[in-house]
């Protein structure tokens, strides 16, 4: 019973299959189990959904068309057409997070460890996935501009003593950019299923009370349900926010001198 | 949500409680939680960079070049349905045109040879009531001629009776001749 009602069962991980290499654990866990599954799905229903091709799209085309759109439209919006360029890179991570919260959305999953996890939930994910972005941001703003990448940190348009108290504020703003942008995911994703799951548990210990704790239960239950709901929108927007973060640095990558 | 080897897996994590707090920042996991990570999404990232985006961003370009030149024909069409109803209007009036002239040209005829015809019925009116006045002249003069020989004949029987008198007849017409003088 103590597993039923502790919020943080849900982000233990277990290994499914043991490897290490040269001394590293990289053991295959319920984890890469979702990682996986996401992969798999997003791949398998993109490509299912775009089997016939056809010119009048049925349901699940549409709901491609409209996936892709909407990731180049984000695009376009933010850093322009020079951004398109970086269009397989932010759809994949938005469909790849996307997926991952709404996977994290099953309270049950024939999973390994037999329980919903949700990998966006863990901050090595997150903040490795922030990396991966800042590393881009910088390594295509150098390759693409050299030097004046860095000019970056010398808003134009300014008197330049301002400069002095400038350039550090944009060099901070900068470094925190990949701990914001992990954190953000990390702890939206947390913070929402300890709740959902600190609800439901009350409504296992109202429920073993007797008839009245029956009776009590239903109110935890209503704030489940409405709580469900709006991890459900979370979960999408995590993934939004993340995108369309990425899709702002990139812009500082393209056109740095702004 | 008790799985199945939760027994083992509980006191597995009742084991190691003490020193792993919290799951998310427990560093066991980190490396094989990075390793699949960069599996997943680069395998990922092949899969919809090479195959899936292309495929999607393909039918809506198709699409979009298909309505493009769908709209194209459309124009095409409509310019040669313009054309056509342009075309067919100038031989309507053509035809309204020549019809007309036909018209009047039938028209023209027609009445000349009404006129033609009122003409000979005129003449041929006239010739007759020349020639009716001619008859109806000479009868009247034969019945005149006739009126002076019977008056001379009555003259002749009525001086015969009132007088006795044998008168020629000779006479008597030129006794006619000078009372109506």
């Amino acid at each position: 019973m103590a597993d039923a009602t502790n919020p943080i069962k849900q982000f233990e991980i277990h290994p499914i299959a043991d490897f290490s290499i040269g001394g590293w654990n990289l053991s295959f866990t319920n984890s890469s189990f979702f990682m996986v599954t996401s992969v798999v799905l997003v791949a398998g229903l993109l490509s299912l959904a775009m089997s016939k091709r056809a010119l009048v799209p049925g349901r699940s085309q549409s709901v491609a068309e409209l996936l892709y759109e909407f990731v180049a439209g984000m695009i376009r919006s933010t850093a322009g057409d020079a951004g398109l360029k970086f269009f397989p890179f932010v759809f994949t991570l938005f469909a790849f997070i996307l997926m991952g919260n709404m996977l994290g959305m099953f309270p049950y999953f024939p999973a390994p460890g037999f329980h919903g996890f949700t990998f966006t939930s863990h901050i090595i994910v997150t903040f490795a996935l922030a990396l991966v972005v800042m590393a881009i941001v910088i390594g295509y703003g150098v390759f693409k501009h050299g030097l004046k990448f860095f000019s970056l940190f010398f808003p134009s348009g300014v008197p330049w003593p301002l400069y002095i108290l400038l350039t550090p504020i944009e060099i901070i703003s900068f470094l925190s950019r990949p701990v914001t942008l992990g954190v953000r995911l990390f702890a939206n994703m947390l913070a929402g299923h300890i709740l959902l799951k600190v609800f439901a548990g009350f409504i296992i210990m109202l429920g073993s009370v007797g008839a009245l704790g029956v009776l009590g239960a239903v109110a935890p239950l209503i704030m489940v349900v409405a709580l469900t709901a709006l991890e459900f929108l979370v979960a999408f927007l995590q993934a939004y926010v993340f995108a369309v973060l990425t899709c702002i640095y990139l812009s500082d990558a393209l056109h740095p001198g702004h | 949500m008790l799985a199945p080897e939760s027994q083992s897996e509980y006191a597995e994590g009742a084991g190691h409680a003490a020193e792993a707090a919290f799951p998310p920042f427990d560093p066991t996991y980190f490396a094989s939680q990075l390793f699949w990570l960069a599996i997943s999404f680069i395998v990922l990232y092949v899969l919809l960079s090479r195959f899936v985006l292309p495929r999607i961003g393909g039918a809506i370009e198709e699409r979009r070049d298909r309505i493009a030149d769908d709209l194209d024909t459309a124009a095409q069409l409509k310019a040669q349905a313009d054309e056509t109803v342009r075309a067919y209007e100038k031989s309507l009036a053509d035809a309204r045109a020549k019809a007309h002239s036909v018209a009047a040209e039938a028209k023209a005829a027609a009445d000349a040879e009404v006129a033609e015809a009122i003409r000979k019925a005129d003449a041929e009116l006239e010739a007759k009531l020349a020639e009716s006045e001619d008859r109806i002249r000479a009868s009247r003069d034969a019945a005149l001629g006739e009126v002076r020989t019977i008056a001379a004949d009555t003259a002749v029987v009525a001086v015969e009776h009132l007088a006795g008198l044998e008168v020629s007849e000779d006479d008597a017409a030129k006794a006619v001749d000078a009372v109506k003088e």
